[in-house]
């Protein structure tokens, strides 16, 4: 077998492949927080919440309503994309102005309410969910077997990361984020409906949350605390890759994922601090992050 | 005034006396702290409670006159949750015995409480054989199974039938840890070698990548240092990422419901050791049936020994005459337990309770003939040589 450092190939390829894997979720969950704090200076601790909610509801579709994963894929995304909109509509706005921590606080309260919910529910154990039978298979990449699925919901999360950063990026609607971003009274004074722009944004960011969730019901088990169990290493995340910054928030997530892949190969014991210890070196160096602006 | 006063007197009076009435006839209260919710619940969990209560009902309710009641509670597999509901089990609601369920570390952060409060201490779901080893207390009985049991049946077998070369996947706590040692043991001793091991949390869900850390150590087994939900997840995944066609599985400690959930055509040629098969004898059959009919599943080892040490407890309080722990432990000492669950087991001065237990091999889909019949025996290993010799485990009394 070919050695690399004394590893074999195999291996680190295969540990490279899971960590892009758990990248592309790492990034697709950073994304959303990335462009809610952006517009809305809000740091939305209940990401974590809306993702385990995206994963819940894709696996009560199944056990209550027959729905499959491709309707689920869907609708639950849809679903907290909504639950989203009414929290920004109905709590988050009526803290606009004030210190940020106050909607920390409210959105922190709100993840102990929703997990608490679903835990009385549905227990903590976690329920398998199967992915499609379409994707039950096992690919044979010749330096590991890969299971079908695991392909799709890599490609499935980069396809939404970049979506939303042509989305923000390219698009007339996203020059009017960006311009929010920087000046909302400004944009306003242009005739834009403001207030809209930053309810569907938030109701976006969670989508995503929910999308995320779907798509790694198949991989994870869903449990009342799969979320909580992410959210702390998404939010080192979204801070090494610079607050509010969309690219940041992809590069750092797939990034991210690999070198925790090859932690887990060189020195399995840091593998889940490793993110940390990078976001302490990365504030040494860069407060603002590495792609974020100096305020 | 003087009317108030006297009615005041009256029912206070009466009320001590009907206090007193109500201690006279205070229930025999046997507590179950286990996992109700977590990884381990469908192995024991309410299924373990719904044991218990048919215990209690199969023994009449009742035992020297006193009601005979249990309270379960949560663990959440904590150690520090455990030990506290514990204490407060034995110190405010007068729990006679407890039944330790699922998780290692907390039957471990349990039984110094029992033996402080000088009340016996069923060790069911737990499985770490240091529970009756370095970390032994006088009232703790180890009823069910322990590691070494499931790793001397279980990793012998692996090696006769040609696997040498092992790689370990273990939990990472007390239970996992102590697996792994036993079976590391066993596999050096019978001419083995462990050549790696991962150690996963407790929960993990996606073993991905330790399974290919397995895979490139070009070991020929791949050992499973978990239970329950950690182990049949990663069988199912061992089978996805290709593991399966390059290393054999073993499971340390796999349950029926594991079988089942994993389904027979990814766990078939499993070996697996047991103490206790719902289709091993006429007795367990007919118990199992019953339990069937009335929970739905089959049940695990673990709720079947739940049932018996309840039994076997009370067998006791009746034969000593008396909940009084000491007097209960120095009757069961001198048992002979004989019943669906164990045939002929005899407690050690450790508390370790020496029984058969049966290496099995799970069947091909083609040999199972119908619902949950998923075991072949391949072998009866005589208690004390399943638990091996009582000078290993090193306790002290």
């Amino acid at each position: 077998m070919a050695e690399i450092f004394g590893i074999p190939v195999p291996l680190l390829l295969g540990q490279l492949m899971l960590g892009l894997m758990n990248g592309a979720f790492y990034a697709m969950l950073s994304l959303g927080l990335a462009v809610i704090f952006g517009l809305m200076d809000e740091v939305n601790f209940a990401h974590g919440a809306f993702f385990m909610m995206g994963a819940m509801f894709a696996w009560m579709g199944g056990q209550y309503f027959h729905l499959g994963f491709w309707w689920m894929l869907l609708l639950a995304p849809l679903a907290v994309g909504l639950f989203g909109l009414l929290v920004e509509r109905l709590m988050l706005r009526r803290l606009r102005g004030m210190d940020p921590i106050y909607g920390l606080l409210l959105t922190f309260g709100l993840t102990l309410l929703i997990e608490g919910l679903f835990r009385t529910f549905f227990g903590v154990a976690g329920s398998p969910y199967n992915p499609p039978a379409l994707l039950g298979g096992t690919l044979n990449l010749g330096f590991m077997y890969l299971p079908t699925y695991y392909v799709f919901a890599m490609a499935a999360s980069l396809a939404a990361c970049f979506g939303t950063w042509f989305l923000i990026e390219r698009t007339k609607l996203g020059s009017y984020l960006r311009a929010g971003t920087e000046n909302p009274a400004l944009v306003q004074a242009f005739g834009i409906n403001f207030p809209l722009l930053v309810m569907l944004t938030f109701a976006f960011g969670s989508a995503l949350a929910g999308l995320a969730g779907v798509l790694a019901a198949p991989i994870i088990q869903v449990s009342p605390l799969m979320g909580s169990n992410l959210i702390i290493v998404v939010f080192a995340i979204v801070v090494i890759g610079g607050m509010g910054s969309v690219m940041g928030a992809i590069v750092s997530g797939l990034a991210l994922g690999v070198i925790e892949g090859l932690t887990k190969v060189f020195y399995a014991p840091i593998s889940s601090t490793v993110v940390f210890i990078l976001m302490a070196l990365v504030l040494t160096v860069r407060p603002a992050g590495l792609f974020g602006k100096e305020k | 005034m003087k009317f108030k006063r006297l009615t005041m007197a009256l029912s206070l009076t009466l009320g001590l006396a009907a206090l007193a009435q109500a201690q006279a006839k205070e229930p025999v209260k046997i507590g179950f702290i286990t996992d109700l919710s977590g990884v381990y619940s469908a192995v024991d969990g309410p299924g373990g409670a719904a044991a218990i209560k048919m215990a209690i009902h199969d023994f009449g309710g009742s035992v020297l006159g006193r009601k005979i009641t249990m309270v379960d509670f949560d663990h959440q597999n904590k150690a520090d949750l455990a030990a506290a509901k514990a204490k407060e089990f034995f110190s405010r609601d007068g729990v006679d015995m407890l039944i330790g369920g699922t998780n290692s570390g907390t039957a471990l952060a349990m039984a110094p409480i029992a033996s402080q409060f000088k009340k016996p201490f069923f060790v069911v779901g737990a499985g770490a054989s240091s529970i009756v080893g370095k970390q032994c207390k006088p009232y703790t009985v180890m009823y069910a199974y322990n590691t070494t049991a499931l790793a001397r049946g279980t990793a012998s077998a692996v090696i006769k039938h040609g696997g040498k070369s092992w790689y370990f996947l273990t939990a990472d706590y007390a239970f996992g840890k102590s697996l792994e040692s036993e079976g590391a043991k066993v596999v050096d001793a019978d001419g083995g070698k462990v050549l790696g091991q991962a150690l996963a949390p407790l929960g993990a869900s996606n073993f991905s990548s330790y399974l290919l850390q397995a895979q490139a150590s070009g070991a020929q087994v791949l050992g499973l240092a978990n239970a329950g939900g950690d182990a049949t997840n990663a069988i199912k995944q061992a089978n996805q990422f290709g593991v399966t066609k390059s290393m054999k599985l073993a499971g340390l400690l796999l349950f029926i419901t594991d079988i089942h959930s994993v389904g027979l055509p990814a766990a078939q040629g499993l070996y697996l050791t047991t103490p206790w098969y719902w289709n091993q004898s006429a007795k367990s059959r007919a118990w199992a049936e019953r339990y069937l009919k009335q929970t739905k599943v089959i049940p695990t080892f673990l709720q079947a020994g739940d049932y018996s040490a309840t039994l076997t407890y009370l067998n006791a309080v009746k034969a000593a005459g008396t909940t009084d722990g000491a007097k209960v432990m120095a009757e069961l000492r001198g048992m002979k337990v004989n019943d669906m669950f164990m045939h002929n087991g005899t407690m050690r001065a450790s508390g370790l309770m020496i029984h058969d237990m049966y290496l099995m091999q799970v069947k091909t889909p083609a040999q199972s003939t119908g619902a949950w019949d998923y075991y072949t025996r391949v072998q009866t290993i005589p208690g004390n040589e399943a638990f091996g010799p009582e000078a290993s485990y090193g306790c002290s009394l």
